[in-house]
Formats: structure tokens, sequence, C-alpha cells
């Protein structure tokens, strides 16, 4: 018997995808299992391609989707309200290069739409095994299925339209090791925000991450694809869990997954990706799960950040707090806020209406706030309705939009004002991000929905039975 | 793409670490189709203030960038590297730069130049030197005749200094692509 080389999940992504090893003169080649597509990154790609009269390789494997300029408004008609030209001709144009080059659409108005990052596992196109890229750097979300996800720039989306491939060179292995439980009131994004804090917004660089342990392993799909979504903001392209029972259950009998014998065979295979025991990560980082508060960003990056109850660093990056208006040794709860927003591909799903539902219920948005729900897709739009969600959110005087990426990346006229503080349980508190001039703070969907109803920063454990 | 053997300039300086691809081009002005005119609003929210580095007399032709660490981060936007093209830089010279605009600008022709501690300090701290980026020797020359060796990836180095599309040769791939296709 030969001793077998234990490999890590990542190892084994590699090695299954690998068209064309690494050689003096060019990097790996590697297969593309699946390409998403959107309308902001996507147009020049295509303008490429028909500079050079190419089609899409493989447009079966290949999907599009309109989310990120797209309004979360309609008119009395049900059409949707764009915010300019600009906006509508952008979805215009995916719209044709869909047509043209026989990529399957889920558009605005198909009951499917919604966030790319959303959608792609909502339809079971997100697989374990799998190789997924996109023109979106949350790409990183669909990891949570075990597996090698990533955002990539124009040009490449170009290279999979036309190969199906990538150059792409082997970036290095990242053990985040999270054991112990998540205490009450605490939720995978003050998880990942804990991680991100530990690890700093650039400790990923170069390396693809993955998340293990039992906090890990007690973790639902969803808050799985929080984790991972938010790996680009510690600077990893990447961010892995290993496929187990919790994401089999989450799969089966989705449209696009595999049924019958085939279901059988898939989760057969999928069984093996999991890390071999003792196989070697270039890095490893462990934290205690059950030491992590609920979070909040306090500067102009998402690795500024304290525990809700703490004060903000002393020797905080000073340019970061002029910025936001607040001051090191200050402490954030109890500060006034303009905007909630409860969305994004990092909190938009199901689970995490529940959890703002679950605060907001019976109450009323503070006056002054202006508080927005925007659903992860159509999918969670209608779930949300058929357990009664839409209907306390919009009572409490929150407004209750359509699906789409909405104020995480401010495209589509869902904007801030100059000056306002908002609390987004979105993935960037980047300077404007959220609108010009506008201030962020990161937090997760419970400690927005608190803040919508209070007015301000608290601790939603003070508001929970 | 044009071949780019070496870029000789003065430098801009940007002391921030953490620049975000947020800052280098806003996205409210990612709603165009093409590649063109967005140098007019590279760093459009920082240059409202008159007194900000790239509004200055002296950025006036410079094409390098010295940055301070993990430039580039945050969203996957190629219309980063276009900006920065755009308004004439050819270069940007940090500590280190975020993976994925890293491989976005040597698609685009902006050379990534990864320096040391001690020489990304000398840079910051002489705003204007005339340096070159040597993609030949993968060198950074100082004006005080230091030299700092910098890494790139030989294949983009290679396609850079040749001009040539890395998507030819992914195409030239094929049969190898089929093959695997073939397999799995």
């Amino acid at each position: 018997m030969t001793a077998r080389v234990p490999l890590t999940l990542f190892e084994k992504l590699w090695r299954r995808h690998l068209v064309v090893p690494e050689t003096e003169e060019h990097p790996p080649v590697v297969y593309i299992d699946l390409h998403l597509i959107h309308e902001v990154t996507s147009p020049q790609a295509f303008t490429e391609l028909e500079a050079r009269g190419l089609p899409v390789r493989r447009p079966d494997r290949t999907a599009a989707t309109m989310d990120h300029s797209t309004p979360t408004l309609v008119d009395e008609n049900g059409r949707p309200r764009f915010f300019n030209r600009e906006t509508e001709a952008q979805v215009e144009t995916l719209r044709r290069n869909c047509e043209k080059f026989g990529i399957p659409l889920y558009a605005l108005g198909d009951s499917r739409q919604g966030i790319v990052h959303v959608i792609g596992p909502e339809l079971g196109l997100t697989r374990p095994g799998m190789t997924i890229v996109c023109g979106d750097s949350h790409t990183s979300t669909h990891g949570a299925f075990g597996a090698w996800a990533f955002g990539i720039g124009t040009t490449e989306v170009g290279h999979v339209l036309a190969t199906q491939c990538l150059l792409q060179s082997k970036p290095k292995t990242f053990e985040v090791r999270i054991d112990g439980l998540l205490a009450h009131g605490v939720t995978a994004k003050d998880l990942i925000l804990a991680i991100i804090r530990e690890i700093g917004v650039d400790g990923g660089i170069g390396h693809a991450i993955e998340y293990r342990g039992s906090a890990i392993e007690a973790l639902s799909m969803e808050e799985r694809m929080t984790v991972c979504n938010m790996s680009i903001e510690g600077g990893a392209r990447a961010g892995l869990i290993a496929p187990d029972e919790t994401t089999f259950q989450y799969l089966e009998g989705r449209p696009q997954s595999p049924k019958g014998r085939d279901w059988d065979r898939a989760v057969s295979d999928w069984k093996s990706l999991p890390t071999d025991p003792g196989a070697p990560y270039d890095r490893t980082v462990s934290l205690d799960a059950s030491k992590i508060e609920p979070m909040l960003t306090y500067g102009t990056n998402p690795g500024m950040s304290v525990r809700i109850g703490d004060a903000i660093p002393r020797d905080a990056n000073e340019k970061s707090l002029r910025y936001m208006g607040v001051s090191p040794g200050e402490k954030l709860l109890g500060k006034p806020v303009d905007v909630v927003f409860i969305g994004s591909c990092t909190n938009s799903r199901i689970s995490d209406l529940r959890l703002a539902a679950s605060v907001m219920k019976g109450r009323r948005v503070a006056g002054g706030v202006r508080a927005l729900v925007v659903p992860g897709s159509q999918e969670v739009k209608r779930q949300a309705a058929a357990e009664g969600l839409d209907r306390i959110f919009r009572e409490a005087g929150a407004e209750w939009r359509e699906p789409g990426c909405s104020m995480c990346i401010a495209m589509n006229g869902d904007q801030l004002s100059p000056g306002e503080l908002a609390i987004s349980t979105s993935n960037r508190n980047f300077e404007g991000r959220q609108g010009k001039g506008g201030r962020t703070i990161l937090a997760s969907p419970l400690t927005a929905a608190a803040a919508a109803v209070t007015g301000k920063i608290t601790d939603a454990r003070t508001l929970m039975e | 793409m044009d071949p780019i053997k070496s870029v000789t300039s003065k430098t801009v300086v940007l002391p921030v670490d953490n620049v975000d691809t947020d800052q280098i081009i806003p996205a409210r002005f990612l709603t165009t189709t093409t590649k063109e005119g967005l140098g007019t609003n590279l760093f459009a929210d920082w240059r409202r203030d008159p007194d900000f580095v790239l509004n200055r007399e002296e950025a006036k032709g410079a094409q390098v960038l010295v940055a301070g660490e993990n430039f580039g981060c945050g969203s996957s936007r190629e219309h980063a590297p276009w900006a920065l093209l755009g308004f004439g830089f050819r270069a940007v010279v940090s500590r280190s730069i975020a993976d994925i605009f890293k491989a976005n600008a040597v698609k685009n022709g902006l050379v990534p130049v990864e320096v040391g501690e001690e020489i990304h300090r000398a840079l910051l701290d002489h705003p204007g030197w005339v340096v070159t980026v040597d993609l030949e020797r993968r060198l950074l020359v100082l004006p005080d005749g230091r030299e700092a060796a910098f890494p790139i990836d030989g294949f983009a180095r290679h396609c850079l200094l040749q001009g040539i599309d890395p998507l030819d040769f992914l195409r030239e791939q094929e049969d190898k692509i089929r093959a695997y296709e073939a397999a799995t």
C-alpha cells in the first residue's frame, strides 16, 4: 500500500482544474466550471469578443443576471424606474449580449433575478468541487460550498468567455480555524468582521482561506456564505468551507442541482473533497468563537472594527476618523444614525431578513431615520412575503424594495447624502462607498435593525427576549 | 497593447495605506460600457480638495504613482487601472498591491511595482523623484543610485515587454482545453 499524501480542500480543487501546468514560460491554465456575469463588468469584455469575432465558448457554463446598477423601485405598472439613462443602457447592453451569445439571463422582471451571489447558490448553479468566477470581488461567497470561487477583472471575463479558462498562479493556503460556539445574538457577520480585524485587510493577499473548526461546522449555509463573502475584505480572493451534510441538505432539490442517481454520485464525490487529516497549510490563525461579540466598524476599511461596547482605539488612523466624524476613545453605542441599510450579497438572504424582522417586529423605525430593506433575490422576496416579514418591515416604517445590490454600491440612485451616517449590513465602509460623502458603519442584520428602531447604535441583545 | 520596456518619470506620492478601488474610481462612474474617459474621474472625490496631490502642478505629466501599502484593495473593477492609465500613469509603486488589482493592471500596461519597506519609505519621503521602472531587469532605479528588485509574474512581464495579449496564448491551448473537457 502506498502512503497517500494528505491534501487540503484547496489543493484537491486545484488539481481537478489544472488544464496546463505551469512552465518557465507561463503560469498554470485552470478550467472554470461556472462563469457568472452581470451588467457592470461585462460590456467591455463582449466588445473585445466582437472585435475579434469570437463566440462564447461555453454559454452552458455561463449565467447572467442584472443586479449592480438596477433600480429597486418600480413604477405603477411594475416597470423598473431606472436612476439614469446610463444604467438603463448598461442593462440593455447585457440583454443584447446575452441574446447574441446565447447566454442564460435571469433578467429584471424574471422570477429568478437577484444579486449574483444570492441566486447562484439559490438556483443550485453553485456546487461543491467547482471553480467559479465572476467580475465581482465578492465571488468568494460561493466558496461556502467547497468551491474555489474568486473575483476577476473585465479582461479576464473576456478570457473565460472565449476559452472557459484562466491563467492563474497558485495561491498559498491559509487556515482560519474557529472553534467554540457563537454566543446568542452574535452572528456570522460579527464572526467575519472579527476575523478580518485579526488578520488585517491585507492579511489574505496571495492566499486562499479555508475556514474550519467547530464554529464553522455549526453554521448554516447562509451563514457560511456571509463568512466567505467577506474573504476579500481580508485581502483573500477566495475563502472556502468544506462541504458537509449542511451543504448537501441546502442543495438537494434546487432547480439546477443534480437529480436521482446523478445526485447520489455527486454527493459521494463531494464527500471526498474535505481536507485530509494532517494536510499542511502555508499559514494558520485560530480564534475562539465564544469570545466574539457583536462587531461595528468605526473607520473607512472593514478591518477597523471594535466590539460593540468598546471604545475606538486611541491609535486609530486619524484621516479615517475625521472622515467618519468620530474621535479616538469614543464609544459608538448611542450614536445617532441617519440611514439603516439591510441588504447586499453579505446579508440579504432569508435568514438575514428573519434576524432583522425579529428585532423590528412590533416596533417602529425611529423618527428621522430612513430604513431600507432590500432582499437579495426575487426568491428571497417571495419567501419573506410568505412569512409575513415584508409586513413587519413595512409596518415598522421601513422601505421594502426590489432585489439588487442597491445601497451597497450605490450605483442605482439608492445612496447616502454627504455627511449622512449609515449602519449597513453590507461589506464595505470605504469613503463614499454608499454615496459621495456618506459614512458607513458595518454591522450584522440584528445590530442594523436595532439601530433602525432606536435611531442610534444599540446592542440588539438588549431588545431581544 | 503597446510593448512597454521601462518607464522613467517623476513620481507623485499618495501617502495613504489601503487605497481602495472605490477611491480610485467611485462606483457612480462605472455605468460606462467602454474603457475610455475614466481618467477624468480618477480619485474623483479626493480631487474635490484643490490641494489634493493630483490637482497640483507637480502631478502634471507624472507616470509613476507611489502609494501606501495594500494599494487597490476592494472591488474587482478594472475601471481602476483604466482610470489610472487614462490619467497618464504607467506604473504604481507600493509595499503591497491587492491581488485582483495587480492582475488587472498588468493586462492593461500598468506596471505594479512592490518594494521593501526601506525603498518605499525613501520614495514616500521624496515626492517628485525621477525614477525608472525597468521591466526588462525587474528593477526600480532611484535617483540616489539605489536599485530595488521587484517581483512580477514572468508571463505577465513577457506579455508587457512584447505587447502580447494573453488571450492569444489561451486560445492556442484549445487542444488541451478540449482534452480536459473530454476527460471530465
